[in-house]
C-alpha cells in the first residue's frame, strides 16, 4: 500500500496544508464587510479547472491504488515478470507525440491562432486513436502467443492497467469529440479554447500515468 | 426537562445494567488475564467520561433551558479550555493505548517452548493436524487436497509421515503448556475463537497465521468460527479440551498418523460379504432397506458415510441418546463389528450392492420442497448426490420414510445431540430451519424427484 | 479576477426558470429538486433495509419461528441491509442528499456550478439503485457475502448469491461510485468556487465543512472500492488471481492460484474507514450547526471544529487496517495502526467537548431538532467511548467479530447520524416545504427513536461481552453462552420492532405537514446563516431572487452583546445601519 499512500498522503497534505493556511490567523467571528473578505481570496481559477484537478485527484487515487495491490500482489510467490510486446515502445511513442501536438494546439489556441486548431485536435485524434488501436493490438498480441489473462497475476495486472487506462483516454475522446464538433460548428472560440486547454492537461496527466505504468511494468 | 432527567436516568441505568448484568466475559482459561486488565483500565476511563460528559449536557439543559428574556453568553472560544481538554484527553487515551501495546507485544512474541498445534478450516469443519515425533510438520498444498487427502499432506515428505491427522472437530492440548495454533484454511476466510481463552485470529487460504496461549483450566471449550465463511457459517463448531499431560499423551497416541492412515489396506468386499450376513436381516440381501423393519436402504450410500455412522454407533455418537429408538437397535448391531478393518470390509461388500432407487412412500408439494431444498443443496448438492468435502450424504434415490424420521430426530434433538457428533449437531441447526411436517415432507417429496 | 468568478458573472448568468412539470421535477436541474431526489430514493431503500433488519432480527429473537427466514437469505438480508445503510442510505443522504440543498443555499450560490452534471448524478445514482434491487430477484438471489464481501468466500461455493448476486452489487458499487464522483466534484467546486462575496472558507457554516471534507474523502477513497470491485469482477469472470489463492472449494478446484484475500481487506477498509466518516463528518457539521442555533449560542470554538474536522479527516486514511487485527496480516501492523486510531479520537473527543460546552451558558430551546441534535450527542458518545475498547488491538481480540463489534458500529454510524439526519430534517423542513411539521408528532417520534435504539444497543455490547459472535443465523445449544442470553436476544428483538414502527410517526408527520401544515415563517428559529435569508420559501430556481447576497460575518453571530435581537444574520453588514428591510441594530444605550 506504500505507493497509493505515499501519494494519496501527498494530496491530502497539499490540500490540508492550504485550507489550514486559511483558518490560521483568522478571527472568524469578527465581522466585517464582504469586499474586505475578499482581499484574502485563496482561489483564482475557473470552475471547470477546479473540476478537472479534483478529478485527477480521484484517477490519482484510483492508479496509485491499484499500483499499490501491484506492488503487494508482486511479493507473493507466484509472480512470473511478463515480456511485455515491443510495440508498446511505439504506441508510447504516439502517446507522447499526442500529447504534443495536444500541448501545439492549445498553444495556437490561446494566442487566438484559430486556423491551427482544426488540423491540431484531427492529429491528436488520430494519434490517440492510433495509441488505442496499438494497445489493442498489444492485447492481440498476447492472447496469440498463448500469454492470456489467467495465465499470471502479472499478466491479469498487464491487462487490467492498460484496459483502465484505455478507458480513461476514451473518455477523454468523448471530450475532444465534442470539442472537435463544436470547432468544426463554428461556435464561439472561446469556449473552444478553453476545452482544448482542459483537454490538453487531461491528456499530460494520462501520458504521465502511462509512462509511470509502463516504466513500472518494465522494470518489474 | 424531562430531556435532562432522561439523560441522567440513562447514565445512571447504563451503569446499573453494567454491574448487575449477568451477560459478561466468561471465565478466563488462559494466560490472557492481561487482556481482561486492559480491558478494566479502559472500563475505567471511559466510564468516567461517559458520566462526566453526560451529566455535565444533562446540568446544561437544566441550567440553561430557554427561559423568557434570558440570553445566551457570547464566547467564541477559550484557548486555555481547549488546551486543557486537549492534554487531558490525550492523557486518557495514553493510559488505555500503553498497556493495550505491551499485551500486544506479547500475543505477537510466541514463547520458544511452545508446542505447535495446526488447526485446518473448510466450510463448515475444523480439523487438527500435530507434528508428531520430530515435531516437524510434513508439506501441504491446496492442490493436492483431494477426498482420500484432505489435509493436502505431501505423500512423499518425510517430515509429514509421522503427523497425527485428527479429522474431527476436537482438539486437546495438555494444561500449562504454552501452545502456539499454526492456523490454515482450504477454502475461505474462517476465524479460530475459543471464548474462553480471549485470543482469535482469522485463517486465510493462501498463506498461514498463528496465535498463542497457554491453557490455565482443563475441560472442553467450544471452538467457533468466528469470519463469515458462507451459509453454514454459524453451524461451523468445534472443541478444544484441555487435558492432564497424561490424558493428552494417551490421547494423542491414539490417534493415527499419516503413515499409519496410508497404510490401512482397503477394505476387501469378499471378507465382507460373510459379515454383510447380520446386517441383510434387516437392511435386505441388496442393502435395499425394510421399512417394516425399520432399516433404510444402504446400498449406493457413499463409503465415508457409512463408515463414519458405524463408527458413530460404536463410539456411541449414535444410537445412544433414550429417545432414539431405532438408534438404539443398530448400536449393538454395529458393535459387532470389532475394528476398522471389519468395518471397512463390510463397507465395501456395501458398495458392490446394485443402486436401485428406494420406492417413493411420502408425498408432498414438490414446488415447495423444491424451493426450501435449495438451502439443503449447499451442502447435499443440488442432484442429492452429497458433497464428501462438507461431509454431507447423499440423500436422492435412498429411503425417504427414513430421511423424513431423520429430520424429525435432528429436530427433536433424538439425533445429533451427542457432544462429538459434530455433524449431527450442524444438521441439528438445519433441521430446526424446517418448521412443520409439512415442510419436510415437501422436501422429500422434491427430493424423491432428483 | 478574484476567486468569486461566478458571482461577478451573475448577471451574464440566464436562469430559465423550468416551465413544464417534468422539467421542474423530474429532469431537473435546480439542486434542491435533486436533493430532494437524493432524499426520497436514498429514505426509500432505507425503509427497505429497514424492514430488512426486522427480518434478521425476528430470526435472532426468535430462533426457528419464522419459516419465511433461513439460512440462506439471512444472509442475504444482512448483506443488503448493511450495504443499504451504509452507501446508498447515509452516503447518499448526507452528500447527495444535504449536500445539494446545503452547500449552494448556505455560501450563497445560485446552483452548483455543473447543474447538468448535478442531474446526472442523481440519475445515476438511481440506475446503481435499481441494479441493487434487481439483485433481490436474479436466480439464486442478491449476494450473502457480507457487506464486505470479502474474497474468497464472496465468490466461492457456499455463499447464496454466488452466480448473479455478487456480479450485481459490484456492478451496482461501480456505478454508485460514477454517481458519487459526478456529485462529489460538483460539491467541492461549487464550494471553492461559488461562494457569495465575502464568505471566506471560515466563515462556511460548519455544516458544509463537514459535507465538504467528507466529500474530499470519498473522492479519494471511493477509487479504492472501485479497485477492489474491478479485480473481483476480474477474478470472478475471467478466471484471474488477484485475490483468489489455491483453494479447494467443496472438494472442487476452482484454478486459482496464489492471490491473497488480505489484500482485498486492505483495499476495502482503505476505502471502508473514510467511509465512516464520509457519513460521520456531515454529521458532525450538521449537528453543530443545530446545537448553536437552538441553543442561541455561537459553536464553541468553531476554529478548533474545522482544525477537527480536517484532522479526523486525514488521519481516517491511516487508520484502517483496525478492521484488520484479526485478519492474519502482519500482526506488527497492530502497533501502528492501534496508535493511529487511538490519535484520532483526541479531535473527536475536542468535538464532543464542544458541542457540550456550545449548551453551556445558552439559551436552550428544546425544539424536535435540538431534542434529535443532544440525543445524537448521547449516543455518539457512547458509540466513540466503544470505540477505544476496539481500536485498541488488545482488546480487540476478545471482541472483533462479536456482536460488541455490531453494537458499537450501529451506535457510532447507524443510530448517532440518522438521529442527525431527522434532527436535520425537522430543522430544514420549513425552509424545504415552507410549512411546519406538528411539534407533538416530532417529539414523540425523537423519544421512541432514540429510547428504543438506546434499548437495543445498549445490551447487544454484553452479548458481545459475552462472546456472542455476529453473523450467526443461530447459535443452538452452546456452553458458553447463559441460556438467559437469547431472552436477551428477544428483547432486543422487540426494541427493534418497536423503533422501526414508531419511524411510522415521522412519515405521518410529513403527509400531515405537506396536506395541513402551518405555513413556514422564512426563518422560524431565527438562525443566521444564509439559507434562512432567501426572498422565497421554499427558494425558487436561482435561489436568490435578483441580486446574490453578500456575506459579512461568520454563521454564529448569536446573542452578540451589544445588538438587540439574539442574531444577526451573515448577510448583515457589519456597520451599525441595519439594512431597510429588517430590524437589527445596535441597542440604545
Amino acid at each position: 500500500m506504500e505507493i497509493g499512500l505515499i501519494v494519496l498522503a501527498t494530496m491530502l497534505a497539499a490540500l490540508l496544508g492550504w485550507l489550514l493556511r486559511q483558518s490560521f490567523n483568522t478571527q472568524p467571528w469578527v465581522a466585517g464587510a464582504a469586499a474586505e473578505a475578499d482581499h484574502q481570496a485563496p482561489f483564482n481559477a475557473r470552475p471547470k479547472l477546479v473540476a478537472l484537478t479534483t478529478f485527477l485527484a480521484v484517477a490519482t487515487s484510483f492508479f496509485a491504488l491499484i499500483l499499490s495491490a501491484y506492488s503487494l500482489r508482486m511479493e507473493l510467490g507466484d509472480w512470473v515478470p511478463m515480456t511485455e510486446p515491443s510495440i508498446l515502445w511505439t504506441n508510447t511513442v504516439v502517446l507522447i507525440l499526442a500529447s504534443v501536438v495536444f500541448q501545439w494546439t492549445r498553444n495556437h489556441a490561446v494566442n487566438g491562432n484559430v486556423a491551427r486548431i482544426k488540423p491540431g485536435l484531427l492529429l491528436t485524434g488520430a494519434l490517440t486513436t492510433a495509441f488505442l488501436a496499438g494497445q489493442w493490438l498489444a492485447w492481440q498480441e498476447l492472447n496469440a502467443s498463448g500469454q492470456y489473462i489467467t495465465v499470471n497475476p502479472s499478466n491479469a495486472f498487464f491487462f487490467l492497467l492498460t484496459g483502465v487506462h484505455g478507458l480513461h483516454i476514451l473518455g477523454g475522446m468523448y471530450v475532444w469529440g465534442r470539442a472537435t464538433v463544436r470547432t468544426f460548428g463554428g461556435q464561439e472560440m472561446d469556449a473552444v479554447k478553453h476545452s482544448v486547454e482542459l483537454c490538453t492537461i487531461y491528456w499530460h496527466f494520462l501520458l504521465l500515468v502511462w509512462l509511470v505504468l509502463f516504466g513500472l511494468m518494465l522494470s518489474t | 426537562m424531562p430531556l435532562a432527567v432522561v439523560l441522567i436516568l440513562l447514565v445512571v441505568g447504563s451503569l446499573v445494567f453494567h454491574v448487575l448484568s449477568p451477560w459478561t466475559f466468561t471465565e478466563l482459561a488462559s494466560n490472557w488475564g492481561m487482556i481482561d486488565f486492559t480491558i478494566d483500565i479502559t472500563f475505567w476511563v471511559t466510564g468516567a467520561v461517559f458520566v462526566a460528559v453526560n451529566l455535565f449536557m444533562a446540568y446544561c439543559v437544566i441550567k440553561f433551558r430557554h427561559k423568557k428574556d434570558a440570553r445566551a453568553t457570547y464566547e467564541p472560544e477559550n484557548k486555555k479550555l481547549e488546551t486543557w481538554l486537549t492534554v487531558l484527553t490525550s492523557i486518557g487515551v495514553a493510559a488505555m493505548l500503553t498497556p493495550g501495546l505491551f499485551v500486544w507485544a506479547d500475543f505477537v512474541n510466541v514463547p520458544e517452548e511452545a508446542h505447535v498445534v495446526e488447526a485446518v478450516g473448510q466450510q463448515w469443519h475444523w480439523t487438527y493436524r500435530y507434528p508428531g515425533e520430530d515435531g516437524k510438520f510434513g508439506e501441504v498444498d491446496a492442490e493436492r487436497i483431494n477426498a482420500d487427502n484432505p489435509f493436502g499432506m505431501d505423500p512423499d515428505d518425510p517430515n509429514g509421515q509421522d503427523d497425527v491427522l485428527v479429522y474431527h472437530p476436537e482438539a486437546h492440548i495438555p494444561l500449562d503448556k504454552p501452545v502456539k495454533w499454526l492456523l490454515r484454511s482450504k477454502d475461505v476466510l474462517h476465524n479460530f475463537t475459543v471464548t474462553e481463552f480471549r485470543v482469535k485470529m482469522d485463517l486465510v487460504p493462501g498463506m498461514q497465521t498463528f496465535l498463542w496461549l497457554t491453557p490455565t483450566r482443563t475441560g472442553r471449550f467450544e471452538v467457533l468460527c468466528e469470519e463469515l465463511c458462507g451459509i453454514a457459517h454459524f453451524a461451523m463448531r468445534g472443541a478444544v479440551i484441555v487435558d492432564e499431560q497424561d490424558d493428552f499423551d494417551a490421547w494423542l497416541d491414539a490417534q493415527p498418523t499419516f503413515a499409519e492412515i496410508n497404510a490401512i489396506p482397503a477394505g476387501n468386499a469378499a471378507v465382507g460379504a460373510a459379515q454383510y450376513a447380520v446386517c441383510s436381516a434387516c437392511h435386505g440381501q441388496q442393502g435395499e432397506g425394510l421399512a417394516a423393519l425399520n432399516a433404510p436402504k444402504i446400498a449406493g450410500q457413499s463409503a465415508w458415510y457409512l463408515t463414519r455412522q458405524l463408527n458413530g454407533y460404536k463410539s456411541g455418537a449414535r444410537g445412544a441418546q433414550q429417545d432414539d429408538t431405532y438408534g438404539r437397535q443398530m448400536a449393538p448391531m454395529a458393535a459387532t463389528l470389532v475394528d476398522a478393518a471389519a468395518i471397512a470390509n463390510v463397507v465395501a461388500h456395501i458398495q458392490t450392492l446394485p443402486d436401485e432407487p428406494a420406492p417413493a412412500t411420502i408425498e408432498g408439494n414438490v414446488e415447495n420442497g423444491g424451493r426450501a431444498y435449495r438451502v439443503c443443496a449447499y451442502c447435499h448438492a443440488g442432484d442429492g448426490s452429497g458433497i464428501q468435502a462438507v461431509n454431507a450424504p447423499r440423500l436422492a434415490g435412498m429411503s425417504d420414510w427414513y430421511l423424513a424420521r431423520q429430520m424429525q430426530n435432528f429436530k427433536d434433538g433424538v439425533r445429533g445431540t451427542h457432544p462429538s457428533d459434530f455433524y449431527g449437531f450442524q444438521m441439528g441447526l438445519m433441521a430446526n430451519t424446517v418448521h412443520d411436517e409439512q415442510a419436510i415432507k415437501d422436501i422429500i417429496a422434491y427430493i424423491n424427484t432428483l | 479576477m478574484g476567486y468569486v468568478a461566478i458571482a461577478d458573472r451573475d448577471h451574464e448568468v440566464e436562469h430559465h426558470d423550468p416551465q413544464t412539470f417534468i422539467s421542474k421535477y423530474v429532469w431537473s436541474q435546480d439542486h434542491k429538486v435533486i436533493a430532494i431526489q437524493y432524499g426520497c430514493t436514498a429514505i426509500f431503500v432505507g425503509v427497505i433495509a429497514l424492514v430488512l433488519s426486522a427480518m434478521m432480527r425476528l430470526q435472532l429473537g426468535f430462533p426457528d419461528t419464522f419459516s419465511f427466514i433461513n439460512p440462506e437469505n439471512y444472509y442475504q438480508i444482512v448483506t443488503m441491509h448493511g450495504m443499504i445503510m451504509v452507501i446508498y442510505l447515509l452516503t447518499a443522504l448526507f452528500l447527495g442528499g444535504f449536500g445539494n440543498y446545503l452547500i449552494p443555499l448556505m455560501v450563497g450560490s445560485r446552483d452548483m456550478v455543473f447543474p447538468y452534471l448535478n442531474m446526472l448524478s442523481y440519475w445515476v445514482y438511481l440506475v446503481s439503485v435499481i441494479i441493487l434491487l434487481i439483485s433481490f430477484f436474479v436466480p439464486g438471489g442478491s449476494t450473502g457475502a457480507g457487506w464486505t464481501l470479502y474474497p474468497p468466500q464472496a465468490i466461492a461455493q457456499g455463499t447464496p448469491g454466488v452466480d448473479w448476486g455478487i456480479l450485481l452489487m459490484l456492478a451496482s458499487l461501480g456505478v454508485f461510485i460514477v454517481a458519487f464522483t459526478m456529485g462529489g466534484l460538483n460539491y467541492v467546486t461549487t464550494v471553492l468556487q461559488a461562494r457569495c462575496r465575502g464568505m471566506t472558507l471560515m466563515r462556511m457554516p460548519l455544516s458544509v465543512w463537514g459535507i465538504f471534507i467528507a466529500t474530499i474523502l470519498g473522492l479519494l477513497a471511493f477509487p479504492a472500492l472501485l479497485v477492489s470491485a474491478i479485480m473481483m469482477l476480474f477474478d470472478k469472470t475471467l478466471a484471474t488471481s488477484f485475490f483468489m489463492p489455491a483453494i479447494s472449494s467443496m472438494g472442487v478446484d476452482p484454478g486459482h492460484t496464489g492471490g491473497s484475500p488480505i489484500l482485498f481487506q486492505h483495499l476495502f477498509w482503505f476505502f471502508g474507514h473514510p467511509e465512516v466518516y464520509i457519513v460521520a463528518l456531515p454529521a458532525f457539521g450538521i449537528v453543530s450547526d443545530l446545537l448553536s442555533t437552538h441553543a442561541r449560542k455561537n459553536i464553541f470554538g468553531y476554529r478548533m471544529m474545522v482544525w477537527a474536522i480536517i484532522a479526523i479527516g486525514g488521519l481516517s486514511f491511516i487508520v484502517w487496517a483496525h478492521h484488520m487485527y484479526v485478519s492474519g496480516m502482519n500482526p506488527y501492523f497492530g502497533f501502528f495502526f492501534a496508535t493511529t486510531t487511538l490519535i484520532i479520537a483526541v479531535p473527536t473527543a475536542l468535538k464532543v467537548y464542544n458541542w457540550v460546552l456550545t449548551l453551556w451558558e445558552g439559551n436552550i430551546h428544546l425544539r424536535v431538532p435540538m431534542l434529535f441534535a443532544i440525543g445524537f450527542v448521547f449516543t455518539f458518545i457512547h458509540g466513540g467511548l466503544t470505540g477505544l475498547f476496539l481500536g485498541n488491538v488488545t482488546i480487540d481480540l476478545p471482541l472483533s467479530d462479536t456482536y460488541f463489534v455490531v453494537a458499537h458500529f450501529h451506535m457510532v454510524m447507524g443510530v448517532s447520524p440518522v438521529l442527525v439526519v431527522f434532527g436535520a430534517i425537522y430543522h430544514w423542513w420549513p425552509k424545504i416545504t415552507g410549512r411546519m411539521y406538528n411539534e407533538t408528532l416530532g417529539k414523540w417520534h425523537f423519544w421512541m427513536t432514540f429510547l428504543g435504539t438506546y434499548s437495543i444497543y445498549l445490551p447487544m455490547h454484553y452479548l458481545g461481552f459475552q462472546g456472542v459472535p455476529r453473523r450467526y443465523f443461530a447459535m443452538g445449544n452452546t456452553d458458553f453462552m447463559p441460556a438467559s442470553a437469547q431472552d436477551l436476544n428477544a428483547f432486543i428483538t422487540m426494541a427493534a420492532l418497536f423503533v422501526a414502527v414508531t419511524q411510522v410517526l415521522f412519515f405521518l408527520n410529513v403527509i400531515i405537514s405537506l396536506r395541513s401544515g402551518k405555513k413556514a415563517d422564512p426563518n422560524p428559529w431565527d438562525a443566521t446563516t444564509l439559507e434562512w435569508q432567501t426572498p422565497d420559501t421554499p427558494p425558487k430556481h436561482g435561489n436568490w431572487g435578483h441580486d446574490l447576497p453578500e456575506c459579512h460575518r461568520w454563521a454564529y453571530d448569536y446573542s452578540v452583546p451589544g445588538y438587540k435581537d439574539d442574531f444577526i444574520p451573515q448577510n448583515v453588514p457589519a456597520s451599525d445601519e441595519a439594512p431597510a428591510d429588517r430590524q437589527h441594530g445596535v441597542e440604545e444605550h
